[in-house]
């Protein structure tokens, strides 16, 4: 028997990371992979409070996520190589305006 | 108790890793370390008796999306990122941010939810019971994310031509 709000703690901590990542990294790709560990973190949490209150309907959202993630990974993936084509970096501070 | 040296034992291979995505510099080994992040939720996922969402986790994320991250990074051949002025500031306020934070998740959880606790395999997801609920009660949301996937597809395709391969045939026109 493990407590619920340890599942709900290692969740946080993946989510803050996350947000961590997103914050101090200069790296386009980087700051995108810390999008997805906060999907990740959200995940966990979906999962413990279905098995919490015996709904299986928290696991088929999780699908509903993953789905969203990879949309958002296919999306976000073409436009960061579209922005290298132009800019020839991946540095955030470099890509700071919109014309060229 | 085994129960719990497993979740302890996974749930610090995925801090670990989750640690080891923001300290290193080149965007690969952050990658690989997204990998080992989510391989180690999906024995969570296990655990906690999701077994479908745990396979579906290594397949789809570990399998698809990183390998589509990891596409990407070799192919822009991306390098060691730089420090600048911008991520000393970020960092000065973003780490100790982080730290009280989730200091105080982690203390609200621990101390004030009230939440019981979880046994090994509390909710069986297999997959009949799973696709019973998505194919029934979840029936429209499914369908509108298969519009959703088609579009991201036809965007993806779209943003990452070549401009001049998208004008090409308006050009023979």
């Amino acid at each position: 028997m493990v407590p619920l709000s340890y599942y709900l703690v290692l969740s946080g901590i993946l989510f803050a990371c996350g947000v961590t990542g997103f914050l101090i990294k200069r790296n386009l790709i980087t700051i995108f992979m810390s999008i997805e560990l906060m999907l990740n973190g959200v995940n966990l949490s979906f999962v413990a409070f279905a098995a919490q209150w015996q709904v299986l309907k928290g696991q088929v959202f999780v699908f509903f996520v993953m789905v969203v993630a990879a949309a958002e990974a296919a999306v976000g993936l073409a436009i960061i190589i579209a922005v290298y084509r132009n800019r020839e970096t991946l540095n955030v501070d470099r890509i700071n305006l919109l014309k060229l | 108790m085994l129960h719990l040296i497993i979740f302890l034992v996974f749930g610090a291979i995925c801090v670990a890793g989750a640690v080891n995505l923001l300290v290193q510099k080149h965007p690969i080994n952050s990658a690989l370390s997204l990998i080992a992040v989510m391989v180690s939720l999906a024995v969570e996922y296990l655990l906690l008796g999701a077994e479908f969402v745990a396979a579906v986790q290594v397949i789809i994320y570990a399998g698809a999306i990183m390998v589509l991250f990891v596409f990407v990074i070799m192919l822009l051949n991306a390098g060691e990122e730089e420090r600048t002025a911008g991520s000393k500031v970020a960092m000065i306020i973003g780490i100790p941010g982080m730290l009280v934070g989730s200091g105080l998740l982690a203390w609200v959880l621990l101390a004030r939810s009230g939440t019981g606790s979880v046994a090994v395999g509390a909710l069986w997801g297999d997959p009949k019971s799973i696709s019973r609920l998505l194919f029934h009660d979840f029936l429209l949301p499914f369908e509108v994310t298969s519009v959703l996937v088609l579009i991201a597809i036809m965007g993806a395709v779209v943003l990452a031509a070549k401009p001049e391969q998208l004008q090409s045939p308006r050009k023979e026109a």
